[in-house]
Parts: C-alpha cells; structure tokens; sequence
C-alpha cells in the first residue's frame, strides 16, 4: 500500500519537473514573440525549460543540405519543439527549412485547430474546426518532368503508409481532444485511384475507432459548406495540398495567419509547434507584433505533452485579454505594443491563480 | 411584391462572348436544346424549368438524353456527347460519380467536358439583394481551365500501395484560357485579372500556367494582371472577397474557388455555371451539386437552373427582351427556399416566377 502511494508520488514529482523543449525563435519578429511567449509562461509558471537554438541550413557531405547538427541534437532529446517564423529563402541555394525540419523529423501531420476568438470579431462567429494535414507526401512531392515542350507533368503521389499514418493519427487526435466526428476529406469522384485509395485507409481508420463519427465529403462541397456555416465541422482530414488550402481559409474564418496556431507531428514522438505567419520584416524589432499565434502554438504544445491546466489557464489569459479590448497590438485594432500586451496577459495569467 | 425596385444595384450579366457562337439547332423557328437530367435534384429542377419555359411559349425544345451513373459503359455518355454536338447547346444536371465502381469507369460529367473540349467554365458570382450573406458587394468572375490539370484521369499503381496520379498542365491549354478571361475582362469593362496558383511548390506545373497567363496579360495593357497562391486566396476571399475582379486558374482550384465563392453569395442554389468551347456550350449550375440529401424533397432552389436556361436563351434565342427583366423576378420573389432561410418549396418558388411573368404581360399558357 505504501509502495503504491510512494510510486505514485515519484510520478507526480516527475511530471512537475521541468519539461525541456528546443526553442526556435525563427527571423524576423520571431524573436520579439518567442521571449513574449517565454515571459508569460514563466508568470503562468509553467513547468517548461526553453532550449535556445538556431537554424540555418548547413551542407552536409554528398552536398545535401541538412539542419545544424545542434538542433537535432536538441529535438532528437527533447522531442518537442517550439519554433518561429523562419525567413523563405530566394535563390539562396538552399531549400526551405520549413522543408528541411519536416524531412529530418519526418513530421508527417499538420495541426491547425481554428477557433474563434471573443474580441476579434470577424464574420464567422463560433468557429471551432482542426484540420489534420498529411504534410509528407500528395501534391507536394516536388516530382515534375518537361514531357515535351510546353507539356508539364507533375506527379501526385499518396501511398498506403502514409495516408493509414494519417487516418489514424486524427481518429487518435479526435478521441484525446474530445471531439465527436472526423471528417475525411478527398476528390475520389475524379481521383478515383489516389483519392480513393486515402478514403479507404481513413474507412478503415474509422472501423477501429467506432465511438468517433466519420464522415466522408467532398473538397468542393467542404468549402461550400464551410464558408456557409463552419460549425458544422469538426476534425477534418485530409491529404496535403486540400489540407493546405483547407487550413488557410479556416485560418481566414477566424482572423487569419496572425492568431492561428499549429502543430506539426513527427514519427517517434517528434512534435513541433509553430506560428505560420511570415517574419514581418517591417515590423522587427519595432515591438509592434503580435505574438497571439506563437503563444496559442505554445499552448497547443502544453496540451500535447499533457499540461491541460496550464494551457487552459494561458489560453483564457490571453482569450480575455484580448476580449477585452483594453491592451491589443496594431494587428488586433488596438494601439500597444507587444511588450504592453505581454504584461497585460501575464497579469491576467496571474490574476487567474 | 416589390416589382417596381429595378434599380436594386444587381445587374445580370451573361458572360457570352460573342466570339463564341455555338451553332444552335434550330428548325421551323424553334430551337433545340439538349438537356441531360443527371442524377439527384437534377432531374426534378430541370423538368421545372422545362415547365416554366413551355408555360412561358419559348420556342425552345429540349431532347432529353439520360444517362445512367450505374452503368460501366460509356453508351450513355457517347448517345449525350453525339446530342450535344448535334444541337450545339445543353442543360444538364450532375451525374453522380459511383466510387464503388472501377477505377477505370471515370466521371461522366468529365468525359464529357473532354469530349466536347469545353475548355472554360465560367462562373459569375454576385452578391444578390433579398439574399442574407455575411459578405456584400461581391461581383467576381471565376474562369477555371476545364479539360486538363489534375483532372487528367491518369493514375497508376506501379508498386503496390503507392498511387501516383498525374496533373498535367500544357502551353497551348494555358494560354487558351488565359486568352479567354482576359477577351471576357475586355469586352465586360472589367479591370483587373488574377492568376490563381501554387507555383511556388509546384514550380513546374504551375509555373507554366503562370507564365502563360503572364503573356497574354502583355497584350492586354488596359487590364491590370496580377497573381495569387491558392491558399492565400481562400483566405482572402473569407476575409475580404471584395478586393477580386476577374480570376483565372486551372482545373482543381477553379474547383475550390468557385465553391468558395458561390458559398459566400448564397449558396449552390442561386449561382449558374457553363462550360464553353469552341463548338459547344453547356449549361449547369455552377457548383455541379447533385443533391443527393435533398432529392424527391422538393426542397430545392430552382434558380442556378433557370438562371442556367435563361444563359442559353441569350445565347441561341436572343429574343426575348422581356427576360431580362424577368431576370429581377427571381430577386423579388419574396418566397424563399430552405437554403436561403425561407420556407418555401420548389414547386411553391415556380409557381411565383411563373405567376411574375404572366403579370408582365407576356404570352403564356395556362398555368
């Protein structure tokens, strides 16, 4: 008996240490929101050690272009990492790293919940949808050929691994998070082989999972419905380049790049958390950004790893900040600065203990 | 009844260029026109517009063809494809896609647009009065590229479980459509044109499309020409849909695209859509919906198919000035359908646009 409530304790302990995660505060503004997002965390006291690393593209022998090795170092550790916005490289002569971080770490699902957000109204009112984006493959796999002169082919690729991994990762996804329905999304009717080939391993997904509801639509009747009314929905999956689209304009329902978290998950527990709106180049340094997306990534993160008490404590700091209307960045209609809107929801964060 | 309102702001505008004359079948006076029911609502809407036009005395006939989305053969859709080059113009409603069906059994409705090298789908999507929508004032046409891109139907499994499906984007396709929205910008005063498009991932593919789109703008110095990722568009267009004139964009966005946006002025009920080539026109609601949920309800909104019809009477007819203010009837009908937040039936919504026309004073049977 004893021995039970000794184990247990040990554990309890365990989970209060600190979690360590790979920072990566990216270009731009990326840095002004990644202390912002460390600075309320630490008000909110969240058990969270921040890793500090940067990423630039290194070639590597055989002349490929790998992630510094102290970044995989850190991530291969700690698996769980937080990144900024990093720069786009124009004929730099190395690939993206977004790209590059997604083949390293295998990172095959994107995550985006999109939720409406009291205080920043925008036409769609009670939005509350994930999409689940299988980032490796489909679309997106870069194999296109000159046939002949002005003929192009490119070449979409779905594979059964894949799109099983995906299928099940949202059903998973669904059950964790308490949601009811999964829906997949896919073109079979004109994609009869590639589309219907991901629909089948979603079905079979979906037999495994019988106390989540699936539901099969169309892409053009899902965004259809979706600008018509988004409370239909709820997890969403899909393959790469719908999930691509899909993800956007769920972001643009409420409120765009700016305020929309999402999380990329790997193979072997790599998960990476991101803000995927651009570096703001005209606005670094001027402690005039918003770092709400970074900071909901973060939370997203917390829930990952199992810290729902503090991501919902940061979540409504921040909710009820910017409902209120009071302290908000240029972005969110309001006329403070990033730092005055940090402290506002590291007040509130702490008012909330 | 607020007929008296003409001046609501909403202009219908039939997007026909006048370069593109279909040789409609015409004999006796009366013109014929082919119109395929399909499957879902489609046979229950159209054979409402067959009544509206036949109580309106148009001198217009319809050959209907069937087609039956349950067979594996193609004699269906060959006997369709034969009547439409036949008659030069049709009508059609979706034909439902069996996925239970081989592979090799492909969509209907596109080997018909290949057949029939209906290379432009245009669509034009307006905010109407009476209509309730989160968004007002949009007025943007969507031309999509028709024939080819990812709706190409070639797929392989040369290694099991992985799937390869080819998008193909070619010169001459690009720079045809691209010709096409920029003439139809010119001739309807439009000012601005957007390519739609993901060459940034796609650089190839896509990157041809744009640089064809990018030509022809250079003969084009009097429409501004400028581009957009397909992503950011979506997003755009949920956030501030205003901002679009004219958009063009291949196969599977003009897809996404055209949904979008039909969504935001009303939904699938209310947007008309055709199909042009060279030779032919075919006429279906923009959105290509088959309503499977709310067949046999009578609870369908008929107006993205008589809007479709009245396309076709501008096209082949031409006579009929009194149409276009027909045209305000289906904005003052103050009966709505469920999809707009009425609770009217389609039968109840017919039977008021045909007791408008009959009040303007033209000829009609008995209701």
């Amino acid at each position: 008996m004893a021995g039970k409530a000794w184990r247990s304790a040990v554990r309890t302990q365990k989970m209060y240490r600190n979690l360590s995660v790979t920072l990566i505060p990216g270009d731009g503004i990326g840095p002004e929101i990644s202390m912002a997002v460390m600075k309320i965390f630490d008000a909110a006291k969240a058990p969270i050690r921040w890793e500090e690393r940067n990423v630039t593209a290194i070639k590597g022998p055989g002349n490929r272009w790998l992630i510094p090795p102290e970044v995989k170092e850190s991530m291969d550790k700690n698996k769980i990492g937080l990144k900024g916005p990093l720069k786009t490289p124009v004929a730099e002569g190395h690939p993206s790293l977004n790209l590059l971080l997604r083949k390293t770490f295998d990172l095959y699902a994107n995550v985006r919940p999109c939720v409406s957000i009291d205080g920043y109204p925008t036409p769609y009112t009670d939005v509350d949808l994930v999409t689940i984006r299988e980032n490796t493959e489909g679309e997106y796999s870069g194999i296109e050929h000159v046939i002949v002169d002005g003929v192009v082919q490119s070449i979409k690729l779905i594979t059964e691994h894949a799109s099983q991994r995906i299928a099940e990762y949202a059903f998973q996804y669904a059950k964790q998070n308490r949601r009811s329905s999964v829906t997949a999304v896919h073109k079979a009717n004109i994609m009869r082989m590639s589309d219907g080939l991901f629909l089948r391993k979603c079905r079979q997904a979906a037999e495994k999972h019988r106390d989540v509801k699936f539901t099969e639509m169309y892409l053009d009747t899902v965004c259809l419905n979706m600008v018509q009314d988004p409370t239909q929905f709820d997890v969403l999956v899909m393959p790469n380049l719908y999930g691509d689209i899909l993800s956007d304009l769920c972001a643009g329902l409420v409120g765009g790049l700016g305020v929309t978290p999402s999380g990329n998950i790997g193979a072997n527990g790599v998960a990476i958390f991101e803000s995927v709106h651009g570096t703001a180049p005209d606005i670094a340094g001027r402690d005039a950004a918003n770092p709400t997306a970074l900071l909901l990534s973060a939370v997203m993160m917390l829930r990952h790893v199992g810290l729902q008490h503090h991501a919902e404590r940061i979540q409504t700091a921040c909710f009820r900040t910017v409902r209120d209307k009071k302290v908000l960045t240029r972005d969110l209609g309001g006329n403070s600065t990033c730092s005055e809107f940090t402290e506002a929801i590291c007040q509130r964060v702490q008012d909330l203990d | 009844m607020m007929l008296e309102n003409i001046n609501s702001g909403y202009k219908p505008v039939f997007l026909i260029l006048c370069c593109i004359q279909p040789p409609p079948a015409k004999y006796g006076g009366r013109h014929t026109v082919t119109l395929i029911p399909g499957d879902g609502i489609g046979p229950e809407l159209l054979s409402h517009v067959r009544e509206v036009f036949r109580f309106s005395c148009v001198p217009v006939d319809f050959e209907v063809v069937h087609v039956n989305s349950a067979l594996e053969t193609e004699d269906d859709i060959n006997n369709a494809i034969t009547a439409i080059r036949r008659n030069g113009v049709a009508l059609k409603g979706n034909i439902e896609t069996k996925h239970t069906m081989a592979p090799s059994v492909k969509s209907r409705n596109n080997l018909l647009r290949t057949s029939l090298d209906l290379y432009a789908n245009v669509m034009h999507c307006q905010s109407l009065p009476g209509v309730q929508t989160r968004h007002k004032n949009i007025d943007i046409i969507i031309i999509r590229e028709n024939t080819e891109g990812e709706y190409s139907s070639l797929e392989h499994e040369n290694v099991p479980g992985v799937v390869e499906s080819l998008k193909i984007i070619t010169r001459n396709n690009s720079l045809r459509i691209a010709e096409y929205a920029f003439k139809l910008a010119r001739e309807k005063g439009r000012h601005r044109v957007t390519a739609v498009h993901k060459a940034n991932i796609m650089k190839l593919a896509d990157g041809l499309f744009l640089q064809c789109c990018r030509e022809v703008a250079a003969g084009y110095p009097d429409i501004t020409f400028d581009s957009m990722i397909v992503d950011n568009t979506t997003m755009q267009l949920v956030s501030k849909p205003q901002q679009f004139d004219v958009m063009v964009m291949p196969n599977l966005y003009g897809n996404v695209v055209s949904n979008v946006c039909a969504g935001l002025v009303g939904g699938p009920g209310l947007v008309p859509g055709a199909n042009y080539g060279r030779d032919y026109a075919v006429f279906e609601t923009a959105t290509r919906n088959t309503g499977k949920s709310i067949a046999g309800k009578n609870i369908a909104n008929p107006t993205a198919v008589l809007l479709a019809f009245i396309s076709i009477l501008f096209l082949s007819v031409c006579v009929f000035d009194y149409f276009i203010l027909t045209l305000d009837f289906m904005l003052f009908v103050q009966l709505h359908t469920a999809d707009l937040g009425g609770q009217g039936t389609t039968s109840e919504v017919v039977q008021s646009v045909m007791k408008i026309i009959q009040s303007k004073g033209q000829h009609t049977s008995d209701i």
